[in-house]
């Protein structure tokens, strides 16, 4: 898991908002332009940080507490990109990590999900998924398994 | 609670044809995202409560979809009920890879393109 050779490659942050992630998703991308990623490896990553920091904008910093700080370090390694993604709001329920169902899809068409795909997506494009809630901030590390061989 | 109310109500822009009694509905953006599947779910209800009974949600244009947007496109779906169809096309390969990872891919008729669509469903 510890991938000793990663180098700092970038960092963004902004302020939590529902218009906010698109923003900060386009300067991660942005920031990934050195590494000439193809549009699979790019759209897998926009897909898990977005799902994370939607997350974030709708339970960690939910409507009616005070917005708040959100960031976001990529390093490079060996294993590929990693990500660290803080914020100072509410913790995760029980300060775990939510279980990661694969969604019910053989049902009646009125009871399919609507909702609730998240976790799954990170879970399962993502590795290495770790988060702790230490002094106040949650922080969420992940592994994407691209550019590997720095 | 302000921060969302107090920012500006972002509208979809969906565009509505209809071929041989087949609505064709056009999604003229770029991402079906949780900043607009509000908007994308309420613009859908717009226009598909004419009633057509075959819908093809052409997404020819939207090179990006997250959970929430793939969650208000099936609530899209359930919302015409079971008497009609929703079927999508065109969809790019990370948009397709959303639904595949979900297994919605299963639950939805999917087109590589707007044509084949048309030419399978009567």
């Amino acid at each position: 898991m510890t991938d000793t050779l990663s180098a700092h490659m970038f960092d963004v942050e902004f302020q939590s908002g529902p218009l906010a992630v698109r923003q900060a998703l386009a300067q991660v991308l942005d920031g990934l332009k050195p590494l000439s990623l193809d549009v699979e490896e790019t759209g897998t990553i926009e897909l898990v940080l977005a799902e994370a920091l939607n997350n974030i904008v709708e339970h960690a910093y939910p409507e009616g507490d005070p917005t708040g700080a959100i960031n976001i370090t990529c390093k490079r390694g060996e294993k590929g990109l990693h990500f660290r993604v803080t914020d100072s709001g509410r913790p995760m329920p029980e300060e775990k990590l939510p279980m990661a169902v694969q969604a019910d899809v053989d049902v009646d068409m009125f009871d399919l999900p609507e909702g609730g795909f998240g976790w799954f997506l990170i879970q399962d494009l993502a590795k290495d998924v770790d988060y702790a809630y230490e002094n106040g901030k949650n922080i969420l590390d992940l592994r994407l398994a691209v550019a590997m061989g720095a | 609670m302000c921060n969302i109310i107090q920012g500006f109500r972002y509208i979809m822009e969906l565009v509505s044809t209809t071929n041989a009694g087949r609505q064709i509905v056009t999604v003229n953006e770029a991402r079906i995202d949780a900043a607009v599947a509000l908007s994308f779910k309420e613009g859908m209800r717009s226009q598909t409560e004419a009633g057509a009974k075959i819908v093809v949600l052409n997404l020819q244009k939207v090179d990006f979809v997250d959970s929430s947007g793939l969650g208000a496109i099936v609530a899209a779906m359930k919302a015409m009920g079971k008497e009609r169809t929703l079927a999508l096309a065109g969809l790019t390969p990370t948009v397709a890879k959303v639904f595949k990872l979900t297994r919605m891919d299963s639950v939805f008729p999917m087109f590589q393109t707007l044509d084949e669509a048309l030419s399978n469903l009567t």
